[in-house]
C-alpha cells in the first residue's frame, strides 16, 4: 500500500517539474519535439534511479560511519558525474541502439538538478505516507526515485506535445519562444494542482 | 571592458534570468516572496564570486580535459562552505530555501560563468564579473518574488497592505511560471525600445 502511495505522490501530487521546479532546464530546453522529449525522459529515468541507489548506499555505508556528512554535496555530484560517464561507456558497448537514442542527452544530465535533487531528498527529508514521518529505506528510495522520474517523463512528454501544437499557431512577437512555453507550463501546473490532496 | 561595465552588464544586457534564461530552477522555486528571492540571489552571489575567483586563479594549472569536473568540485566546495555558514548564522533562511542551497552546484549560471569568463580572465575581472552577473540574478529574483508576493499574499517584503488573502495561485507553482513569462515579455519590450 505504501509503495502505491509513494508512486502516486511522486508522479502526480509532488511532480518534480511542475510543483518542485527541479530540472526546468531540460524541461524548457529540449521540449520542442516529442521525440527528443521521450529520449531525454528515458535517459533521466535511468540515471535518477541508478544515482539514487548509489548515493543512498554511499551515504549510509561511507559518509555516516565516517561522520563526514558535510561532504554530501561534493560527494554526490562527483558520484553522479562519474556514473553518467560510466553509463555512457557501458551503453556504447552493450547496447549501441539505446546509446544512439539516449547518447546526446547523457552528458547534459550531470547538471540536471533533478538528479542531485532526488539523491539529496531521499537522504535528508522525512516522508510520511499515511503513517509516521520516517526516512525512506533502500527499496522505498528506489521506488520513490523511479516514480519521480516517471513524473518527470509524464510532464515532459505532455509539455512537448503541447508545444508542438503551439508551434503551428500564430503567437504575438514578444511571447514567441520561452514566454509562451512558460504560460503553457503554468496552465499545465494548474492542471496538476488538481491532484493535490490526493495523498 | 572596464570594471564598471563588467559589473553593470549583468543588469540588462546579460541579465542571466531575463535575457539568457539560465538558472531557472531556483528562479521559479524560491521566489514565493521578495525576501526569499533576494536571499537565494545573495547566496548565489557568494558562490559565484568566490568560485569565479578560485577558477580564474587555478585555470592555468588544470588540464583541459578534466576542467569541467574540476570546476564542479571547486563550486561544490564553496557551496558546502555556504551551507555551513548559513546553517550557523541564518538557520531560518536555510530552512526556507532548503534543497535549493545545495542545488546551487548544478546552477548553470555558476558553471556557465566559469567556462565562459573566469577561465580566461584575471582574478579581479572574474570577481567583478561574478558580482555583476550575481547582482543581475538577485535583482531578477527579488523582482519576481516581489510580484508574486504582492499578487499572491498582498504584501511586499513582509509588510502586509491589504486585509485578507491575495490571489493564492501566485504563491503556488502555476503563478511562478505565469509571473516569469510576463516579466520576460515586459523585459523584452523595454529592452527592444531602448535598442531603437
Amino acid at each position: 500500500m505504501e509503495y502505491i502511495l509513494i508512486i502516486i505522490s511522486a508522479i502526480f501530487v509532488n511532480n518534480i517539474l511542475l510543483s518542485q521546479f527541479m530540472g526546468i532546464c531540460p524541461f524548457l530546453g529540449v521540449s520542442n519535439k516529442l521525440s527528443t522529449a521521450v529520449g531525454m525522459s528515458g535517459a533521466v529515468c535511468f540515471v535518477i534511479t541508478l544515482a539514487t541507489l548509489v548515493t543512498y548506499l554511499f551515504q549510509y555505508y561511507v559518509l555516516v560511519p565516517l561522520h563526514i556528512e558535510f561532504m554530501q554535496t561534493i560527494a554526490f555530484i562527483l558520484i553522479i558525474a562519474a556514473l553518467v560517464q560510466m553509463v555512457e561507456i557501458v551503453l556504447k558497448k552493450v547496447s549501441p541502439t539505446l546509446y544512439q537514442a539516449l547518447g546526446i542527452f547523457l552528458p547534459l544530465i550531470t547538471t540536471n538538478c533533478a538528479v542531485l535533487g532526488v539523491a539529496l531528498m531521499v537522504v535528508t527529508n522525512e516522508f510520511s505516507y499515511g503513517g509516521e514521518p520516517h526516512m525512506l529505506n533502500l527499496v522505498e528510495s528506489i521506488v520513490f526515485a523511479f516514480a519521480t522520474s516517471l513524473g518527470f517523463g509524464l510532464a515532459m512528454i505532455l509539455f512537448a506535445g503541447l508545444r508542438e501544437q503551439i508551434a503551428l499557431n500564430k503567437v504575438p512577437k514578444p511571447f514567441q519562444g520561452i514566454p509562451i512555453a512558460l504560460v503553457t507550463a503554468s496552465i499545465l501546473a494548474m492542471a496538476f494542482m488538481g491532484f493535490s490532496g490526493l495523498v | 571592458m572596464g570594471k564598471i561595465q563588467l559589473i553593470t552588464k549583468g543588469f540588462v544586457k546579460e541579465n542571466p534570468t531575463f535575457s539568457l534564461l539560465l538558472g531557472m530552477c531556483p528562479t521559479l522555486a524560491t521566489t514565493t516572496s521578495a525576501i526569499n528571492g533576494m536571499s537565494m540571489g545573495l547566496a548565489t552571489v557568494f558562490v559565484l564570486v568566490l568560485s569565479n575567483m578560485a577558477i580564474s586563479a587555478t585555470a592555468p594549472y588544470i588540464p583541459d580535459k578534466v576542467r569541467i569536473p574540476a570546476y564542479i568540485v571547486i563550486i561544490a566546495a564553496f557551496v558546502t562552505i555556504l551551507q555551513l555558514v548559513m546553517q550557523a548564522f541564518t538557520p531560518d533562511i536555510y530552512e526556507t530555501l532548503g534543497l535549493f542551497i545545495p542545488l546551487i552546484v548544478v546552477n548553470c549560471i555558476v558553471l556557465g560563468r566559469a567556462e565562459a569568463f573566469a577561465n580566461k580572465n584575471s582574478v579581479v575581472d572574474s570577481a567583478c564579473d561574478g558580482i555583476g552577473i550575481g547582482i543581475g540574478f538577485t535583482f531578477a529574483l527579488t523582482l519576481l518574488g516581489l510580484v508574486r508576493e504582492i499578487l499572491g499574499s498582498g504584501s511586499a517584503f513582509g509588510y502586509k497592505f491589504i486585509t485578507g488573502d491575495g490571489i493564492l495561485v501566485f504563491v503556488l507553482a502555476p503563478g511562478a511560471f505565469m509571473a516569469l513569462a510576463y516579466l520576460i515579455v515586459l523585459f523584452k519590450k523595454v529592452t527592444a525600445k531602448k535598442g531603437e
